[in-house]
């Protein structure tokens, strides 16, 4: 990780309405112009100092993400079928799923609430009136040959997301940074396609047709890889607390498409193109990082970067243009003439006085007052109330359930946070991963934890013991940490006489290391320590026999 | 969308539009043939819509077998339930008159349209329905183990040099 940075210039503001031009509402061709390129290569930098301008030669990466969350609700959007994921082919269709004739579209309550709730936790402006369009294409599996989106007037506009990079060789510089929301509109989700290439054909699982997604439009505000997967990460937090979708990649549940290009700072924006399939927060920065280099490179052997839609290729690394959506494509958007516009009223107040019985209607105030606390809120008052390190802070709410955890070992111990933090986001954090386990399943319960350390707080074992005790706590669950000392005589030998002892012997036996270490080469006294570390098994106080040798070799 | 009767009920059906305009096509009644149908028999259905109707097809031979429920299969909700109608104005008519040339000054008319336009239904997250399978893969000619089938699709463009053997090997 490491050379330049992503120059935010006024003109870029300016150029606003052309890079919404480019980014959403239209894919035009254009000829990127290409004029002599420097040789270094361009590259994202977490160290990025704002104030720095990059070279005024140089082609930066410009990065807009769109995310498709798919809502986390029993039924799909506009139907009564199930939601579920693995379920045997075609067994959560209904009739309106598979476009039969017939069919109407009714919508479903918690799925505006779930676009309505994102929207306010992104600071989203909602539009009290939206509408649903048809946006037409041809693909196998969508069956009814449009889907119902929003295109004119989306549930929400112009909000932020912010989302902070981890930089420095300890990960621990923060810098913030966000990035804008263009809009978040409800849409419908196509079925799954399942692609047979020896026999030639494509099977078509229709029960995830028809689900509720979020399409989240963000403007082309990044600038590399490592800053979308850091914008990605911080809005899976989001939506998870919120409880509107679960977030998780690998199951398409959150689906992004990356659109790409580069130019100079200062002029205008490059032709765009989109890059699909990508199936984890990794692999989005690494696909955008790639096809910035090979935009980069094909502008630098005179070629023009076509707008086209890409494939990630996650063996490879490599980004391959896909054969399906070639060219402009004319979505014939309608409005949608079996739905009424859907009306989000602002307080109870302002509902009519018809509706108000009725269960279908959505008022802001109590989802509003009903919002849970987002991670950015947890992390500060993580900060604030433990006095931890924001990198701490930043670990804790990242691991689902470790925030928990850490609070009711806390709530045990007199140990104080500070260096409580280290043992939970080292040595137990480090464990669950070893052996691939969700805080849930710790097989250590937050008591025990805090019980083994009280016994190192008080003096009774030494932090390497500790660190072998919660091995052997982990291993065999039921065991606590008293009981573990008491068995193996882990206990720290605090005994005078008996120290004294071993460090004579240690001190006898090594008599060239004690001339070096009167000859003023303090390191060796590490060296003894080890040795007379070595002698009791760990089990030493390591101040005593520290003071114990520098005295006896004084 | 004018003309359609938003029935109340947790089905909408349109029968009172689309039979008609499918019935100037495909309507034949019991005892007579396809083309003695006329236009007093057209206006007799639209105003009995729970009437059963058979329908075959022109120049068929197989019997159409209609989805179409042959009774209607909506509950009626009570008043209560549903919004209260919005006022529409007499200059937003006169535009609506032009726009749809449907005669609109009856009382009847300004009725109907308000009623056509009211809230959206919202509906609660339970699951009412799916699991029919076994009624839906039939409809397809082929399946394969509970999938439908296409043609392949999204297939990556092969490269350059790819492309050459491939318009070698293949047939035109």
């Amino acid at each position: 990780m490491a050379a330049c940075t992503v120059l935010v210039t006024p003109l870029l503001y300016v150029n606003k309405q052309s890079s919404l031009f480019y980014y959403k509402a239209c894919n035009i061709h254009r000829q990127c112009v290409t004029k002599k390129i420097s040789t270094s290569v361009s590259r994202c930098s977490s160290q990025a100092d704002p104030q720095k301008k990059s070279r005024p030669h140089e082609l930066v990466g410009v990065v807009g993400l769109e995310i498709h969350a798919q809502i986390q609700s029993n039924t799909k959007l506009f139907s009564g079928s199930k939601v579920g994921f693995s379920a045997p082919p075609n067994s959560l269709v209904s009739f309106f799923d598979a476009s039969l004739p017939g069919t109407l579209p009714v919508l479903n309550r918690r799925c505006v609430e779930a676009a309505v709730m994102t929207a306010l936790a992104l600071n989203c402006t909602i539009n009290k009136k939206s509408f649903f369009d048809r946006k037409h294409y041809f693909y196998a599996d969508l069956p009814a040959g449009y889907q119902i989106t929003q295109q004119r007037r989306a549930v929400a506009v112009d909000g932020q997301l912010a989302y902070s990079l981890l930089g420095g060789r300890k990960r621990n510089q923060i810098q913030s940074r966000t990035v804008r929301i263009k809009q978040i509109q409800l849409e419908q989700d196509s079925g799954k396609s399942l692609h047979d290439d020896q026999r030639s054909q494509t099977l078509i699982d229709l029960n995830r047709a028809g689900v509720g997604l979020m399409e989240l439009v963000m403007e082309p505000d990044m600038s590399c890889g490592e800053q979308a997967a850091a914008a990605v990460r911080e809005l899976q937090l989001v939506l998870q607390a919120l409880g509107t979708c679960q977030g998780n990649m690998s199951e398409g549940q959150l689906r992004v498409d990356a659109n790409v290009s580069v130019h100079r700072p200062g002029e205008e924006l490059g032709v765009r193109t989109e890059v699909k399939n990508i199936n984890s927060a990794r692999f989005l920065s690494r696909a955008i990082d790639y096809e910035i280099q090979r935009q980069i490179e094909a502008l630098g052997r005179g070629e023009a970067v076509l707008n086209e839609t890409r494939t990630y290729d996650s063996k490879s690394g490599h980004t391959i243009p896909m054969r399906d959506k070639e060219g402009l494509q004319d979505y014939r958007f309608m409005p949608e003439p079996n739905l009424p516009p859907l009306v989000v009223y602002e307080d109870r107040g302002s509902v009519p006085a018809g509706l108000l019985g009725a269960e279908g209607v959505v008022v802001l105030e109590g989802l509003r007052e009903g919002l849970p606390e987002l991670p950015s809120v947890k992390r500060a008052r993580l900060v604030r109330s433990y006095g931890l390190l924001p990198e701490h802070s930043f670990t804790l709410v990242n691991e689902d359930g470790l925030m928990e955890y850490f609070e009711a070992v806390v709530k045990e111990t007199r140990k104080e946070p500070r260096k409580l933090i280290g043992w939970v986001t080292n040595e137990l954090l480090g464990h669950l991963k070893h052996h691939n386990l969700s805080v849930s399943k710790c097989p250590v319960s937050p008591s025990a934890l805090a019980e083994l350390l009280e016994l190192q707080e008080a003096g009774h074992i030494s932090s390497t013991v500790a660190k072998q005790v919660l091995g052997e706590m982990w291993r065999d669950p039921g065991r606590r940490a008293p009981e573990v000392v008491r068995e193996q005589d882990l206990g720290l030998v605090c005994d005078s006489s008996d120290l004294q002892r071993v460090c004579q012997r240690v001190l006898d036996s090594h008599p060239d290391l004690v001339r070096a270490l009167q000859e003023g080469n303090k390191k060796v006294l590490n060296r003894l320590m080890g040795l007379v570390q070595k002698e009791t098994k760990g089990r030493a106080d390591p101040v005593l026999v520290r003071s114990l040798l520098e005295e006896k070799t004084s | 969308m004018l003309g359609i009767h938003q029935i109340y009920g947790r089905r909408r059906v349109q029968l009172n539009i689309i039979l008609p305009l499918l019935c100037r096509y495909y309507y034949a009644s019991r005892t007579d043939n396809m083309l003695s149908t006329n236009v007093k028999t057209l206006r007799k259905t639209r105003n009995t819509p729970s009437r059963p109707v058979t329908v075959a097809r022109l120049y068929s031979s197989n019997k159409h077998n209609s989805k179409v429920p042959k009774v209607p299969t909506w509950e009626p909700l009570g008043e209560d339930r549903i919004p209260s109608l919005p006022q529409v104005s007499s200059d937003l008519v006169d535009k609506l008159e032009r726009l749809a040339l449907v005669d609109f000054r009856t009382k009847e008319g300004l009725v109907c349209l308000e009623r056509a336009i009211r809230q959206l239904f919202l509906r609660g997250d339970t699951v009412t329905e799916g699991d029919c399978a076994e009624k839906l893969l039939p409809l397809s000619n082929t399946t394969v183990e509970e999938y439908f089938v296409a043609p392949p699709g999204n297939i990556p463009l092969p490269r350059r040099e790819e492309r050459a053997s491939m318009l070698k090997h293949s047939e035109f």
